[in-house]
């Protein structure tokens, strides 16, 4: 399959990329690890006349952790979040979640940046941002700009970021508790059928806080407040996890596709998301 | 519009320099313009690894890579790995084990199994297991790959302890 013809540029700062961007209009599209756009690209569903490959940018490629707070840049690989020590130890969900994206090739290639910006809701980083609170920061024209993950997806490839915007980099504090990330997928390489991301902390042996996110079940991932509430103030026990999950399947809305009709997808969500609670509530 | 562009790129130790547009895949631009057709096409959409390739360290499909993303890379494929006359000990290893039946995916999995055990020189059978995920086999069943890459291990790793 060979992709529509273009012209490539590779800039090396943020700065080169908005000129980029300003001249072309949305003829333009930055690319970061390509995983998910080469794919589009050859299959002719996007049409970039003018690919940026943001490969040279030093500048989006560090994870930083100042005290609690956590900054990974854009073009960090999910092969480096896995390998980073620092960040295993400060917040290992990330970790956790991105064994479960694709395969060891892919892994090397795509980036946190990439896969939090396409806004496919397959993708697992933006269920876990959300779960996390993350704050997206954006560079354009007129400077950066931050906005929450959880305010951030719009529809299926539609976000907030601007035509002429781009995504450098996201911060979140480091969590503390319990955590899991959760995915049923039929083989390596496929996106969730239905995927959880949570995090819990234990006070006198209730749950303290709960934050409940869910991938793939929805056309945005979906922060669900009213499963983490349903937790808060419980043993975490049985009856605390079904009210969790009755919750969690209000804010979802998945739809049919090849990996299933909407009552098994519902049905598999309501499994992943116990198996999350569950292995969370163990580790808080 | 859309010109082509100058390439740069060392594969297997060598310099090569030619034209391409960018859109050219780089397994493409290993076949058929420098003729280094161990690398395979297999499904063309990232999932089957028989075009796996290391560019800069890192392992990659290279169909899922312009050209233009490796422009100014080091690049090691099979060929650079072993030659017919003096085989890399993965490549005796997988004749040894059965490790392929019809060969297509064989040169991605050496190329990959090179790296894997480059970063985890004593896996565990689960770790090469998840580290060989990104290559399909449609002959072996994988038990003989696994067992080839465990016995390559072994033998690599006796090899160095000899050395010390």
């Amino acid at each position: 399959m060979i992709p529509a013809a273009f012209d490539y540029y590779r800039p090396k700062d943020v700065e080169g990329v908005i000129a980029l961007l300003q001249e072309h209009g949305d003829d333009a599209r930055v690319m970061a690890g390509g995983h998910s756009l080469i794919p589009m690209m050859k299959l002719r569903m996007a049409e970039v006349p003018h690919l940026i490959d943001l490969q040279d940018i030093a500048a989006l490629k560090g994870i930083t952790i100042d005290g609690d707070t956590i900054t990974i840049g854009a073009m960090v690989t999910q092969h480096e979040l896995i390998n980073h020590d620092g960040l295993s130890a400060a917040a290992p969900i990330l970790s956790e979640a991105a064994l479960q994206i694709a395969d060891p090739q892919v892994r090397y290639m795509g980036t946190v940046g990439g896969n939090i910006a396409n806004g496919d809701p397959g993708n697992d980083m933006p269920g876990l941002m959300q779960c996390l609170d993350a704050q997206i920061e954006l560079l354009g024209p007129e400077g950066t700009r931050k906005v929450a993950a959880r305010e951030y997806y719009e529809a299926a490839y539609m976000t907030d970021r601007e035509d002429d915007e781009v995504l450098i980099s996201v911060r979140f504090a480091a969590p503390t508790g319990g955590y899991s990330y959760e995915k049923q997928k039929r083989k390596i390489g496929d996106y969730a059928t239905a995927a959880a991301a949570v995090q819990i902390t234990k006070a006198e042996g209730r749950v303290a806080t709960a934050s409940i996110a869910m991938t793939n079940l929805s056309d945005v991932p979906v922060w669900s407040e009213d499963a983490g509430d349903a937790l808060v103030g419980t043993t975490c026990d049985a009856e605390a996890m079904k009210a969790a999950v009755a919750a969690m399947l209000g804010d979802i809305d998945p739809t049919e596709d090849n990996r299933g009709p909407v009552a098994f997808k519902r049905h598999v969500a309501g499994i992943i998301l116990t198996r999350a609670i569950t292995r969370a509530w163990d580790r808080a | 519009m859309f010109d082509k562009m100058h390439i740069k790129m060392n594969v297997n130790g060598e310099d090569h320099e030619f034209l391409a547009e960018p859109r050219d895949l780089l397994i493409y631009a290993l076949r058929e313009k420098l003729n280094i057709t161990g690398p395979h096409v297999g499904c063309d959409t990232s999932h089957c690894g028989a075009c796996t390739v290391t560019v800069d360290g890192k392992s990659v499909k290279s169909c899922t890579m312009f050209v233009a993303q490796a422009n100014g890379a080091e690049i090691t494929t099979v060929e650079g790995i072993g030659q017919p006359d003096a085989l890399h000990v993965l490549q005796e290893s997988f004749r040894e084990h059965h490790g392929l039946q019809c060969g297509f995916c064989t040169p991605g999995m050496i190329t990959r199994a090179t790296k894997l055990l480059e970063e985890n020189a004593n896996p565990t059978e689960e770790e090469v297991r998840f580290g060989m995920a990104g290559n399909i086999c449609r002959c072996t069943g994988y038990q003989n790959i696994v067992k080839s890459i465990l016995a390559a291990a072994s033998e690599l790793n006796s090899a160095k302890e000899a050395a010390q």
